[in-house]
This record gives C-alpha cells, structure tokens and sequence, in this order.
C-alpha cells in the first residue's frame, strides 16, 4: 500500500550530541552538527557523502537551511517535517523511499534542542487556541492527564500501575551511563512527587533536558559494506488523528493501532517477533496505551502488563531500555534517541542494559497530545 | 466573508448562547467552529444553539507553580459535539467522568472575550 520495500534502506551510524545540560551557547544546530559528525564517524561516512538531509526542531523555522549552511553541504533531498516528538519516524519513511526513488544515497536525520539552557517557554513558542487557551491548560501535561483520566475509569488502571512505569524506566537508565537519572526510584516516591496534573505527577512526566542526535541511511548494499553491522527498515507506518486534546477521537485509543498495523505489515512481523520495545513515554500513561494499540496486550490491560517489573530490566518485555524520556534524557522532541537505542540494542553495542539476542526492535514515536504516530521496525541481517 | 467562524461563535456566547455547527451533509455536529466539515466535503455548514447540557468525558486538575488548583474537563455536550471547558462551583477533584453539567458563560473581564463554563446540573449532583 505504501509502496515502502521491506529493508529498503539501513540504519548505519547512530549517536547522540551532548546530552543533559549543554555548555552555554551550544543552539540546536550545533547539536545537530555534532550528532552528525559522531554518527558518520560511526560508519566511516563523511560530510560529503551525505546527499539527503532531515531535521526538525522547534528553536528554528528553517533549521534545513540553517544546518546545511552550518555542515556546508547542498543536499538533492531535504525533508523538514515537523509533526512532533514522532518527527524523526516520519522521517525514517521518507528517507526510505528516497533512497529506494535515488532521489538521495545517504540520508542522515537530525535533531538538536537546548530546551534546558534556555527554557521551554523559549524552546516552544505556545500557540493560542481560542476553544482551549482560556482553560489555561498545562499543555501537554493536560492533554495526557486527560486520556489517563479515561484510561482510569474506563479500565481500572491506577496511579500505582502508572507509576510502575517510571520505576522500571528509571530502573534501565540506572544501567546506562548516559542517563540523567543517577539515583534509584520507588512506586511511593512517584506517587508522593508534586502534583503537577492530576493524576500525574512530576515523577509521571518525563524530564526538561537539552541534546541532540543523528542517524545515517543508506541502500542495502551500500550499508554493508560499511564499519557497523547494518540495521534494516523493516516496517514503516504512520497515522494523524488530531491536533489538540478536544479534537482526538477516543482518548483510549490512540493512532498507533493504525501506525503499527501499517508497520507489522510491511514488516510481515507481529507484536509477538519483537525482541525490544522502545516507546515515546512523555508520561507513564504512554507506554500503557502504545503497548495496547501496538499489540503487546489487549485493550485496557496494559495497567497490569507494566506492573511487577514485566518492563523493567529481567521482566519479561524489554521497554524503554536506554531509560527513556522518563529517566535518560527528553530534550522536547524525543522520537529519534528511540531509534538510536533500537539500533545500539540489535548492534549488540547496549552495555549493561543489552537485551540478549535482540534481533528484531520496535521504536514508536508519538507527537503532539497523542495527535502523530509513527512506528518504524528495524531489524539485523538475519532478519532481511 | 464578512464574519469568521470564531467572531459568530463569540456573538452568540456574548448573547449568552453556546452555539455550534451542524453539517447536514454529514448529519453531525462539528465543532470547534469552521469553514469546512472534516466529515464531509461540505462547506455548507448551519449555525445551532447548544441546550447547554452536556457530561464530563474526561476530567484533570492542574497545579500551577502559583495560585490554587483548577479543573480542565472535555465536556460531551448532548447535541454530540466535545469542547475543552472547566467544572466550576465544585471541588475540582469531585469533578467525575459521567457527571451532568449545564453551560453558563464566563466573561473574564477587561479585553478577554466570552467563554463556555459549566456547572453541575441542578438536581444531578
């Protein structure tokens, strides 16, 4: 339907700017630049390789024109969508079919935000909506506190249960070195964190920080014969349903079940192949609805599939294993440190947090208030 | 055009009313208010006056750094439209998801225009 080929392009360099809180007067372009130099040096490319540019960020309205005068490059492709903290799976489509059109050879994708330095008033510019504006809603966190509001009364799920999602999120980023979190957290320390939007609180949001990243594409053959093992585009898929919280459908059901149907199909794969799970937890309500709607449990009894340490480090689902924005790093628009976890993950490269004999991952990214989805499916050569 | 979508949107809540759209094209409500119906190709979209009832479909408070706690709520007005709105005269904690409430206007005052507010229905606590 998509017209997406199934392994169509490789995932060859991956890498993260400087993460956390950056040196003063770093701007998002700057980490930009600097994920890119880090993920070409990964797989041996060089700047005048690359012939496709992606980047988003909210700090400027024309960050492909102001990154390629930075890295001094002329791409022949260049896609600046902006959908969201789900922008960089997008991307990771578009990137694939202009590989598979040669509209481009090597594609990198960008992100870069110092969201911490200058704060998030500065980093976002909030846009009035006369139907929403006079609530004064603490956008997102309104929005998401919303569909737990539902989520609670429709199935039951608990503060307690969301609240397992921080601890196991915190619980991986203990295991990675990059990881803004340093300290261990338990269920009564969640729930005893400052109200920020009921029923969440500070501990159910994921955190302010700064950083950057990039990931470099290119065709099958091409990736093979560079320093990484390659990390294919097995699946795509995507899906928009709103833009603001009081125009989104059923605040249960999230555009994700369109998005990874779409992408289990093109990767002729089900939730059941998949040996890791990385997905956008902005808050503690997410992974809850994006393990329902991609298929890991039924509706409404994702409460209880993230209780007991099922998602933690030796529970029986790896999710969020870099730490997530929970606990590792949220610098505003989180989608692509999703896609670098997944591939350092089938690299075998994850350290201490390395889940055994990954072979096949899911990175989903959401945007907005739940309003953009977007999954991708990569897996290692055995998979292709 | 003479007038937008929000300016009759904001005439009738300055004469009290709730108004909203209905395409009868797609035989539903749309709202927030537009120029085109996003369930139809229709741009032949009516203006109607909401009863005013409607129930909480979903339901937050927000803390904010200064100042007390207040409600946000989706209402599920009874003409089959949502809008962003509050649960006032309440604890904003006893808001419940299925709770009846009825629309009043709220006029902030000063330059800030009109907006829908609800209370819970008189009989239906």
């Amino acid at each position: 339907m998509s017209g997406l080929k199934r392994g169509g392009a490789a995932i060859v360099g991956a890498a993260e700017s400087d993460l956390g809180h950056v040196a003063d007067g770093l701007n998002p372009i700057d980490l930009m630049a600097q994920g890119i130099t880090r993920a070409l040096d990964d797989c041996g490319l060089a700047l005048k390789d690359i012939d496709g540019l992606l980047c988003a960020t909210t700090q400027s309205r024309t960050s492909g024109l102001n990154l390629s005068e930075y890295l001094g490059i002329s791409p022949a492709f260049i896609d600046t969508t902006i959908l969201g903290g789900s922008s960089f799976m997008f991307h990771v489509a578009h990137a694939l079919a202009a590989i598979q059109l040669g509209m481009c050879e090597v594609a990198v994708i960008a992100y870069g935000s110092t969201q911490r330095s200058v704060g998030r008033r500065q980093a976002s510019v909030r846009e009035v909506n006369p139907y929403e504006t006079p609530y004064r809603p603490f956008l997102p966190s309104t929005a998401y506190a919303l569909a737990a509001s539902r989520h609670m009364h429709e199935f039951g799920t608990t503060r307690e249960q969301m609240a397992a999602v921080a601890v196991a999120a915190r619980q991986w980023a203990l295991l990675n070195p990059a990881a803004w979190e340093k300290k261990p957290l338990t269920i009564p320390e969640v729930l005893g964190a400052r109200i920020v939007s009921y029923p969440f609180t500070v501990r159910d949001i994921c955190l302010v920080t700064d950083g950057g990243g990039a990931i470099v594409l290119t065709a099958p053959e091409r990736a093979r014969s560079l320093k990484k093992p390659p990390v294919y585009v097995l699946g795509c898929g995507s899906a928009i349903t709103h833009a603001n919280i009081s125009s989104m459908p059923d605040l249960t059901v999230t555009g994700a079940l369109q998005s990874g149907r779409e992408a289990y199909a093109m990767a002729r794969l089900n939730a059941s192949d998949i040996d890791v799970v990385e997905l956008y937890d902005a808050f503690t309500i997410n992974p809850i609805l994006f393990l329902e709607d991609l298929g890991f449990c039924p509706k409404g009894e994702g409460g209880g599939f993230v209780s007991g340490g099922h998602i933690a480090p030796g529970g029986g689902l790896p999710v969020n294993t870099n730490g997530g924005g929970l606990s590792y790093c949220h610098p505003g628009m989180y989608g692509l440190f999703l896609l670098i976890e997944a591939v350092r993950q089938l690299r075998g490269d994850a350290g201490a947090r390395q889940v055994a004999d990954a072979e096949t991952a899911i990175a989903h990214g959401n945007g907005g208030v739940l309003s953009s989805q977007s999954t991708v499916i990569l897996g290692t050569q055995a998979t292709v | 055009m003479d007038q937008s979508p929000l300016a009759i949107y904001q005439s009738h809540l300055d004469k009290g009313e709730l108004a909203y759209q209905w395409s009868p094209a797609a035989g539903r409500a749309v709202f927030y208010p537009r120029l085109v119906c996003p369930y139809s190709d229709s741009t032949a979209l009516e203006w109607r006056v909401a009863s005013g009832l409607g129930t909480v479909y979903a339901t937050t408070v927000t803390h904010p750094a200064q100042g007390d706690p207040y409600n946000v709520a989706l209402i599920d007005c009874d003409e089959g439209f949502r809008l962003m709105s509050r649960v006032e005269d309440i604890d904003p904690m006893a808001v419940a998801i299925g709770l009846r409430v009825r629309f009043r206007v709220h006029k902030p005052g000063g330059e800030e225009p009109a907006y829908p507010v609800f209370a819970p229905a008189e009989g239906m606590r």
